[in-house]
């Protein structure tokens, strides 16, 4: 039980820090050259336009599409991290509550760990990897937090009825 | 417990471990005034600035496709450019907004954690003023920095009011990895661990904010997976077909470069409320299952706080639901929905006031901390 509780607590902190970590080193190191590279594509992409160049405000769309693919993934990657965090802590201040078996309520808390690293972690890989690893990463990650999740509620449910 | 006596309003002992100057009062007081301030700068988003800056954006992409047009390419970088600093507008707005809120659960959370961290009375209350403070100072910086910009900047890229957001944010993530120690320390002594005085809600409020906050975090994640399931990546796509198609017509006359624009506009408004919604029934439904732990803190007569938790689940369903609707019924559905932000923000408030009156009721009583 107390195992349990402290995997959540603890790791709902660990990964907060994590997440904002990741976050302070995306701000300073990888945010603004993202930004500047998404609008200068797109402003390329029209002035190619403009002057005509169709094949090359193509490219620059392309460009600026893969731009915008990474940007929005790097920037999710930040909040599901911090949001998973704050779950996992508010999980392990009522873990007591969750009237499970003790090897289902530990296997709940290591899945809630796992997941709430492994989706984001999937999410981020899809900007660095091509195939299906990465997708298979995050969805694997969000089904294992979604049914952990699933198994509190119930949890809570059977101690309300007891 | 001390649910019971404060309901009754009879007698009067302060909850364990909740004096004036404690770090659990500094964190619950201070998480609840930093989610309230990023409500209440959200709903002003919403009804001032969000729809006004969206119409601008379309305005600029629409000069742009004039002046690609007319084979001015520089004038059509230069609105693109435009573009760049509205988005850039709401883009800080909105990340103020979203820090704020965080910031404000993540000290609620770590107030209640505080009888399992392994550190004097003091250093808690230090600890509790420093995150406070990191909390402010990050969406402050963000706030500002469309407004400051790269003025007397020492860097190439990067303005004084990011370099402050920053250091607000290490600021927080030092607590943090501090607190994280002392409850590890904690953990590791106490053998058992004790109670934790704040852990005790068990009422009708508890067991409503709870149930009702968790169905509405598991309902957001579900919705949140279908939408990257089978939205996410058709509105990526096609966001790049349209925008295509937006400089294919630019020669093309007015009438089908304004369909391709409105099919841009539509495929953002789109994009958005999917996102709106999906985050925000997550962050409301897991304010209602935090507010359900404090209860017992919350000196009001039970029926008013049966009221908060039921106005406060009305609106946490309220908002996110009028958010998915408003690309079908327009203002209409953003009305209802910044009511409903209105309404969590009004219950939030209320069970502030409500803490706060647990020690007005206490001081009136003359007992001893």
């Amino acid at each position: 039980m107390k195992r349990a509780r402290l995997q959540l607590i603890a790791g709902g902190l660990a990964l907060a820090l994590w997440g904002m970590g990741y976050g302070l080193w995306y701000a300073v190191a990888a945010e603004h050259q993202a930004l500047d590279a998404m609008g200068g594509d797109l402003a390329s992409a029209f002035s190619r336009a403009a002057a005509r160049d169709s094949s090359g405000a193509a490219s620059s769309l392309r460009a600026y599409g893969s731009a915008a693919f990474a940007y929005t993934r790097q920037v999710d990657v930040h909040s599901h991290w911090i949001g998973l965090a704050l779950l996992l802590m508010f999980l392990g201040l009522i873990f007591d509550n969750v009237q499970l078996g003790e090897r289902l309520r530990a296997w709940t808390a290591s899945a809630l760990l796992a997941g709430a690293f492994v989706f984001p972690a999937g999410v981020l890989l899809q900007t660095m990897l091509s195939g299906p690893l990465p997708s298979a990463l995050a969805i694997a990650g969000a089904a294992l937090v979604t049914a952990a999740l699933s198994l509190v509620v119930f949890g809570l449910l059977r101690s309300r009825a007891a | 417990m001390a649910s019971s006596t404060l309901v009754s309003g009879s007698v009067l002992p302060r909850a364990p471990g909740w004096a004036p100057t404690s770090a659990p009062r500094v964190l619950m007081f201070g998480g609840i005034a930093l989610v309230i301030a990023g409500m209440l700068l959200g709903d002003i988003f919403a009804v001032f600035v969000l729809h006004q800056n969206a119409g601008r954006i379309g305005e600029r992409l629409s000069s742009a496709v004039t002046a690609v047009a007319a084979g001015n390419g520089a004038e059509a970088a230069a609105r693109i450019q435009d573009i760049g600093g509205l988005l850039e507008n709401r883009g800080t707005k909105v990340d103020a907004h979203v820090h704020i809120i965080d910031f404000g659960y993540l000290a609620l959370l770590l107030g209640i954690l505080q009888p399992w961290v392994m550190f004097s009375d003091r250093a808690k209350v230090r600890l509790a003023w420093l995150l406070i403070t990191g909390a402010w100072t990050l969406p402050i910086g963000v706030f500002l920095i469309h407004y400051v910009g790269l003025a007397y900047s020492p860097l190439a890229s990067i303005g004084w009011a990011s370099i402050v957001a920053d250091l607000g944010g290490v600021v927080v993530a030092l607590v943090a990895g501090v607190e994280l120690a002392g409850v590890i320390t904690y953990f590791r002594r106490a053998h058992p661990p004790g109670d934790n005085p704040f852990l005790t809600a068990r009422g009708w409020c508890s067991r409503l904010l709870l149930g009702g906050g968790a169905a509405l975090v598991l309902a957001g994640f579900l919705y949140g997976a279908w939408y990257s399931a089978f939205d996410l990546y058709r509105i990526e796509q096609r966001e790049g077909a349209v925008l295509s198609q937006v400089l294919n017509t630019a020669n093309a006359g007015p009438v089908a470069t304004q369909r391709a624009l409105a099919s841009y506009g539509d495929l953002q408004a789109e994009k958005a409320v999917k996102i709106a919604a999906h985050a925000h029934i997550i962050e409301f439904g897991f304010l209602a299952m935090v507010l359900a732990l404090v209860q017992p803190l919350v000196f009001l007569a039970e029926k008013w706080r049966r009221r908060w938790a039921v106005v406060l689940l009305a609106g946490s369903v309220l908002l996110p639901v009028s958010v998915l609707l408003e690309v079908q019924f327009g203002m209409l559905a953003g009305g209802l929905a910044d009511f409903g932000g209105l309404l969590v923000i009004v219950a939030l408030t209320a069970v502030a006031i409500g803490m706060l009156r647990h020690d007005g009721a206490y001081h009136a009583a003359g007992s001893d901390a």
